[in-house]
């Protein structure tokens, strides 16, 4: 090839190179972060490709990573100008990001909180400050009772609807070896698991009590229903009359997706992983009420925010975004995709989804839930963990170790809201 | 570069010996040193890794001080050190002096004391905490129980917790000790042995006198090795009893477990590095009285 040809080859590659940076420069790009699970990811990239077919001119690049290292990334991220314009994040975590200026209030044109308010399910109002929202949820999530098809019919009984049944049902499904150690439990328990949020929102609640005050800054559990709340937990596991262990078969769901568990609480989310379970019949039911049909539930979500790194077109095109995000059609997707539920009535309550054998009972449940605004989710259930275990291990009564968990957190409470 | 060119040859020699050494130095100085002054500045501080960081002064260590968690967890950390270690020395010597005298199948039985040195922490871990389940999964429990023994809560328990985690752990560190016992074993030389035969020593003689005296460099090489592993303590705890990390009522929370939930779960940087200097230091003065005691009088 002689030179002026090369030239010639080299100055059109260049002016076609810059060609297409030129077009892709009149096109924002807007960046989204989320942590890494796959059925979200595959749900987010089918809403990012709805999204960018209808808004030809904005092109969303989403970035997933380990969960471990979220936090670490997003905050080292956004005050350097890097990263994402719309993040994902934990709704226990919102404080932290509006207290180091992470993130930014939604517009008020764009999503009026009295709309929010009205629209939404009530528990999302956690992420109201004043007449701003810091942030949506796509979905949300709530806890239900799942239990073992064959074990029920085994043992000759229907999914409980009370706790009384409930405790029926278990006693039925369990089974001692000669010696009279379990080897089928009727429930599993475990405050590890999602138990402390049953305890707390829902048992505490349904025994007519209040887990927190004052915007949950203020523990209240320590009372009559509180008390009354932790000996009905803790009758399931102890006495002769035990329907479960704690730590039976090591992990609650491995004990139910192992067929050695009659009935087991848990998140929406264990759905997809109990689909995959082998030779595993199952169903679920909501939460039992108690007697007079108090019922009470548990929801927590993920929210979108918008970061402070967007401005401009970009902050322009994150705002259209987020509206796409918070949709019906895209809580619909995340729906199918994900599993998890939207966190709107108008998409949650309709007759397909409201009466779903699988989904059902979980958005049934929203309507009477209530989100625990944590200051450390890890250290809070940690303190559940350990008011059981001064019961079993050290044979302390319900009342002073449910009294030394209530001053426990209380003091973790007041060292988060301390400034 | 005329400067280097007036340089003798002596001097251009240092010139690029200082050269070379200088890359591990400004290794070291970027990913250990700067690092480490960073953590001591922080424990200073509260940071919550998202927000600004801002002058505490020595509110992380009055507040370390005042948490009992820290004490118990400080207690852990040092029944580990003080079970694990001399367990471990006392195993790994008895099993490689034996083992030196084997000539039968000698290759294969090293290899087998050596394989759980390198066998993945994390799966070792997980293994044993499926044994010490109770009935019905749990290996060692259902082997008491078709003999009709009660079951024993191993991990359940504020009191089997802690050796049930640190059997493993000594178990795992067993091969390299053994490797290391055996190498200062052969360093011996052959002819004390012969000369103590030749005066008709016992054998209780030969060991106290010529081999415990002339492994002593070995021996405290493996004792500050291993008293830093036990000291450190992590994998095999936070494996054994993820969910519950630590173990029931904390019995079984070695310190840096205490430091990595602070940092990673609670967010709470500051608290955390201070945490980290208080093991720092405790891993300094533990190492330096060990090698001021175990050096020659």
């Amino acid at each position: 090839m002689n030179t002026i040809k090369f030239k010639a080859l080299a100055l059109s590659a260049a002016t076609g190179i810059a060609t297409l940076l030129g077009s892709a420069a009149n096109a924002v790009e807007i960046e989204y972060w989320q942590y890494f699970f796959d059925a979200r990811v595959a749900a987010m990239e089918q809403l990012i490709d709805n999204f960018e077919a209808a808004n030809p001119d904005i092109t969303v690049k989403m970035t997933h990573f380990p969960y471990a290292d979220y936090r670490t990334k997003v905050a080292a991220a956004i005050p350097a100008g890097e990263g994402p314009d719309v993040v994902q994040l934990f709704y226990g975590w919102l404080n932290d990001y509006v207290e180091a200026e992470l993130i930014q209030p939604l517009p008020a044109d764009a999503f009026p909180a009295a709309t929010i308010d009205e629209e939404f399910f009530p528990m999302v109002q956690a992420m109201k400050d004043g007449d701003a929202y810091w942030a949506l949820p796509t979905a949300v999530r709530s806890l239900a009772l799942f239990y073992n098809e064959r074990l029920l019919a085994e043992a000759g009984v229907e999914p409980p609807t009370t706790m009384e049944e409930m405790i029926a049902a278990a006693a039925a499904m369990t089974k001692r070896d000669g010696a009279g150690n379990l080897t089928q439990v009727g429930m599993t328990a475990g405050m590890t698991a999602q138990d402390h949020h049953w305890w707390r929102e829902g048992l505490i609640r349904q025994m007519g009590g209040e887990p927190y005050m004052a915007d949950y800054t203020k523990v209240n559990y320590n009372s009559d229903a509180g008390l009354k709340a932790l000996e009905f937990y803790t009758s399931l596991f102890t006495g002769d009359d035990a329907v479960t262990a704690i730590g039976f078969m090591d992990e609650p769901q491995a004990a139910f997706k192992a067929g050695r568990a009659g009935m087991h609480i848990d998140g929406s989310f264990r759905i997809g992983s109990l689909n995959k379970t082998r030779g595993l019949k199952w169903g679920v039911t909501e939460l039992p009420a108690t007697a007079d049909g108090a019922q009470s539930n548990y929801s927590s979500y993920w929210v979108n925010a918008i970061t402070t790194k967007a401005e401009g077109e970009k902050y322009d095109a994150a705002v259209k975004f987020m509206a796409y995000v918070t949709s019906d059609e895209a809580m619909q997707i995340w729906l199918d995709v994900v599993g998890e539920l939207p966190a709107k009535p108008s998409v949650g309550l309709t007759e397909a989804n409201a009466n779903n054998d699988v989904y059902g009972p979980f958005i049934r449940g929203l309507a009477y839930a209530n989100t625990t605004k944590f200051a450390n989710e890890s250290a809070q259930r940690q303190l559940m963990v350990e008011m059981v275990e001064r019961i079993t291990l050290e044979g302390m009564s319900p009342a002073e170790s449910l009294a030394l968990a209530a001053e426990a957190e209380q003091k973790i409470l007041d060292e988060y809201y301390a400034d | 570069m005329t400067r280097y060119r007036n340089l003798s040859i002596k001097q251009k020699q240092i010139v690029w010996a200082y050269a070379f050494l200088a890359i591990p130095i400004v290794f070291y100085g970027v990913i250990r040193f700067y690092p480490t002054g960073n953590a001591i500045l922080i424990s200073f501080q509260d940071w919550n890794l998202l927000g600004d960081r801002t002058w505490t002064g020595l509110d992380n260590y009055a507040k370390l001080f005042a948490d009992p968690t820290f004490w118990k967890v400080f207690k852990n950390t040092f029944v580990y050190l003080l079970i694990g270690t001399p367990v471990s020395l006392v195993v790994s010597f008895f099993i490689a002096y034996h083992l030196d005298k084997t000539r039968f199948m000698h290759g294969f039985l090293r290899m087998l004391y050596f394989l759980p040195f390198m066998t993945s922490a994390v799966a070792m871990a997980w293994v044993w905490r499926w044994f010490y389940q109770p009935v019905p999964i749990g290996l060692f429990n259902n082997f008491l129980s078709t003999f009709g023994i009660p079951q024993i809560a191993f991990l359940n328990s504020t009191t089997n917790a802690l050796p049930s985690i640190l059997a493993p752990a000594v178990w795992a560190g067993l091969g390299f000790q053994i490797i290391i016992f055996m190498a200062g074993l052969r360093a011996i030389p052959q002819s004390y042995y012969e000369a103590a035969r030749i005066d008709g020593v016992s054998t209780w003689t030969v060991l106290w006198e010529i081999t415990l005296p002339l492994l002593k460099p070995t021996i405290v090489f493996i004792v500050v090795f291993s008293s830093i592993g036990f000291l450190r303590i992590f994998d095999h705890v936070f494996n054994m009893t993820t969910g519950n990390p630590g173990g029931p009522l904390n019995s079984t929370k070695p310190l840096v477990l205490m430091i990595y939930e602070t940092a990673f779960s609670s967010f709470d940087m500051g608290y955390a590095a201070a945490q980290t200097v208080v093991l720092f230091l405790v891993l300094l003065v533990v190492s330096l009285l060990q090698l001021r005691i175990l050096r020659d009088r």
